[in-house]
């Protein structure tokens, strides 16, 4: 089924420019993979050396965050949104 | 790169600095990348900091309020274009904190002092780089009056 990815700004130049990008998947994993099939050059920007997603990477599925539900395999219908949201933080 | 602000957008945003004092405040600007590489600012969203644990030099936006934010930016055919903090008695000038945590490239980040509850600067740097060489650069900013 076709899963809508939000691309946050700083990631649509490795992505075809693209702020919405479709892909066919039915969980979290496969819909990220698919992703990065498509748009190889996002690959280091998700997923560190030893293929987890970096640490300040957040994906969401609609409000909820991944690391809360079944993380890849989370199950993902067409009336959901996936969204990629790197982290905002700092201080002095 | 220069960050175009309306003044009562501007205004917002230190305010925010001033009342969250002592402790950091921090938002999203969100708003339109024009052609020319000029962000311009159209909407200015005051987040929670999450940091509760140290927020007196410390900020974190949630990010699930991040999500929502982005999704109705889109909505209205938006982007997020960056994000303002502040330095509660502390100069307006990025720390190495600020840098190592900071993720969106091309994205502003604005930072306004607050001297004993006053904001007194403002200055945005925009990030440059991937993750392994990111660094900040300074952007004018550019405020129009109404």
């Amino acid at each position: 089924m076709s899963i809508e990815i939000l691309i946050p700004t700083p990631l649509r130049s490795f992505a075809g420019k693209h702020s919405v990008v479709e892909v066919e998947a039915s969980t979290v994993g496969e819909a990220l993979n698919s992703l990065t099939t498509q748009y190889p050059d996002l690959l280091k920007h998700l997923f560190s050396e030893d293929g987890k997603l970096r640490s300040f990477v957040n994906v969401y599925v609609n409000d909820e965050d991944i690391r809360y539900l079944s993380k890849d395999a989370t199950p993902i219908k067409n009336t959901d949104t996936l969204a990629i949201v790197p982290s905002v933080a700092g201080g002095l | 790169m220069a960050l175009r602000i309306p003044r009562t957008l501007y205004e917002q945003l230190r305010r925010h600095g001033e009342h969250t004092y002592p402790y950091e405040c921090c938002g999203v600007l969100v708003g339109q990348f024009n052609e020319s590489d000029l962000k311009v600012v159209t909407a200015v969203s005051p987040c929670g900091n999450t940091r509760t644990d140290s927020p007196e030099n410390r900020y974190h936006i949630s990010p699930a309020e991040l999500v929502r934010i982005q999704r109705d930016a889109a909505l209205a055919g938006n982007d997020i274009l960056g994000f303002y903090h502040s330095h509660p008695d502390h100069p307006a000038q990025w720390s190495a904190t600020d840098l190592a945590e900071a993720h969106w490239t091309a994205c502003s980040y604005v930072i306004t002092s607050v001297e004993q509850g006053a904001a007194v600067l403002t200055h945005s740097f925009v990030l440059v780089g991937e993750e392994n060489d990111k660094r900040f650069d300074d952007e004018a900013i550019e405020i129009t009056e109404p």
